[in-house]
């Protein structure tokens, strides 16, 4: 392939925004080369490529760079037409996915990096945050839905698909290390057998760490977040990264 | 054409964003305003994940979240794009809209400050994201879409003109000329484009409603804070 239609993907093995960008690819068949960050010391070319932000992931395409896991997503969707789409054709129901997707970025995201962030009295409270949203969640999935199931494979997944993946597809992780099943199967069917079947896809499993690793990476960023330190509890995605690129990848 | 309307209040940035989109691509529409303080049942009905403005709604669907609403009328009206052809400038001007949704928002937690750590940080917060948008963003063009406006200034027009509004009752002055120059020359070009002038708040009536807002925020905070 010629150096200008190379695609290079610079990340971080524990980043879920990067995991994004992977599945997308992959999805979608797009041979990339990838490239581990230290988040910690940033190389020149990710300062140079991402100046805003100086974060992953950045998709380099033809020399140039891209940023922004749902913008990556996008650019792959319009650059990329062979196979499956990323978003529906008809304007309504890309509008309706696009709602969700930034519903999961904005308000399921943070909410349960707060919960992993934080203890005793702020935590419950953000607890329940979290499955406030949920329970919406699972209302608008009736209306995205509307009664039919909604099948996943290899072939089908979108962006919202993907968003949500990156989020629950640690789930029994994060159950496991804070003590709470937001992926409840009684509290939110339409929810837990959408997640419980990303995570068989093929894709999904291939790039998804094992979970003992993933226990040492939410462990490792509860700790890292309270620890008194100059860092402090900051819900942000540096944080999350940086603590995270301190361990090893391998 | 199936009838279009718009749900959306007077003073609100993201009210604008989308008459803007529909002005520019000559969509006619019906705008509804609505009292936040006394929600109507066709907004709780359009909206009732979040209840708040605006909401586009067409041919009877709603469509909600200002940053969604600018994606679906570029989708289902081509003319007058808002969005660059190529690809990689597209991905550009959408990084933008990503950063006015997630970063502009401090100019709101300055609003809400009267001093103080907490007015410095808000403040510190204020510049740095400027910073990006003149040395990034804007560069030396004349508006982040280029030669004309394209979806990212829409996404930040509440830096044109509400920001302004925020600096005087604050009483901080964020943009300058000698500080920000082609941000502070884009604030100017931009009030200019003939759709956008004809469609923004008076700014008098704008600094009243504001300053109420904020005096009512503040004394509903108590006091030592």
């Amino acid at each position: 392939m010629a150096e200008e239609n190379k695609v290079k993907l610079h990340g971080m093995w524990a980043s879920p925004y990067v995991k994004r960008v992977e599945i997308a690819l992959k999805i979608k068949g797009i041979p990339y080369e990838y490239v581990e960050e230290d988040l910690v010391n940033k190389s020149q070319l990710l300062l140079q490529y991402n100046p805003v932000h100086k974060k992953v992931p950045v998709l380099i395409h033809d020399g140039k760079p891209i940023c922004e896991s749902l913008v990556i997503l996008e650019y792959i969707d319009e650059t990329w037409k062979n196979g499956p789409p990323l978003l529906p054709q008809d304007p309504y129901k890309r509008a309706k996915v696009r709602f969700w997707t930034s519903f999961v970025e904005k308000e399921l995201l943070e909410n349960v990096l707060l919960v992993v962030t934080s203890e005793g009295e702020a935590q419950e409270k953000a607890i329940k945050v979290v499955f406030e949203k949920l329970k919406l969640l699972e209302e608008g999935l009736k209306d995205l839905f509307q009664g039919e199931t909604h099948h996943i494979d290899g072939e089908n997944m979108g962006i919202l698909d993907i968003f949500l993946c990156s989020l629950f597809g640690a789930h029994k992780a994060q159950e496991e290390v804070l003590g709470v099943k937001f992926i409840d199967p009684e509290k939110f069917p339409l929810l837990s057998s959408w997640v419980t079947a990303l995570t068989e896809v093929a894709v999904v499993k291939a790039l998804q760490p094992p979970h003992e690793k993933l226990v040492v990476v939410y462990q490792f960023l509860r700790q890292k977040a309270l620890q008194p330190s100059a860092d402090g509890v900051e819900v942000k995605e540096g944080v999350y990264v940086r603590s995270l690129s301190r361990s090893s990848p391998s | 054409m199936e009838v279009v309307k718009l749900i959306g209040t007077w003073p609100s940035p993201f009210s604008y964003r989308v008459i803007w989109a529909l002005k520019l691509k000559g969509i006619p529409y019906e705008y509804i305003e609505e009292d936040l303080s006394n929600k109507s049942p066709m907004l709780l009905q359009y909206n009732p994940l979040h209840k708040k403005i605006p909401v586009l709604v067409h041919g009877g669907k709603p469509i909600c979240e200002s940053a969604v609403i600018l994606q679906y009328i570029e989708d289902v009206w081509p003319q007058n794009p808002l969005l660059p052809n190529d690809p990689h400038e597209r991905a550009v001007a959408r990084f933008w809209v990503h950063f006015a949704e997630n970063k502009v928002r401090c100019i709101w937690r300055l609003f809400r400050t009267t001093g103080g750590e907490e007015q410095e940080k808000a403040k510190k917060e204020s510049m740095e994201m400027l910073r990006a948008l003149e040395e990034h963003g804007l560069r030396d063009k004349k508006f982040f879409g280029g030669d004309k406006i394209g979806i990212a200034d829409i996404a930040f027009g509440q830096v044109a003109h509400w920001l302004e509004m925020i600096e005087d009752l604050v009483g901080v002055k964020l943009i300058e000329a000698h500080t920000f120059p082609h941000l502070h020359a884009w604030t100017k070009n931009f009030k200019q484009v003939p759709i956008i002038k004809e469609n923004l708040p008076d700014f008098g009536e704008m600094l009243m409603y504001f300053k109420k807002a904020r005096d009512n925020f503040l004394a509903s905070r108590g006091p030592g804070m």
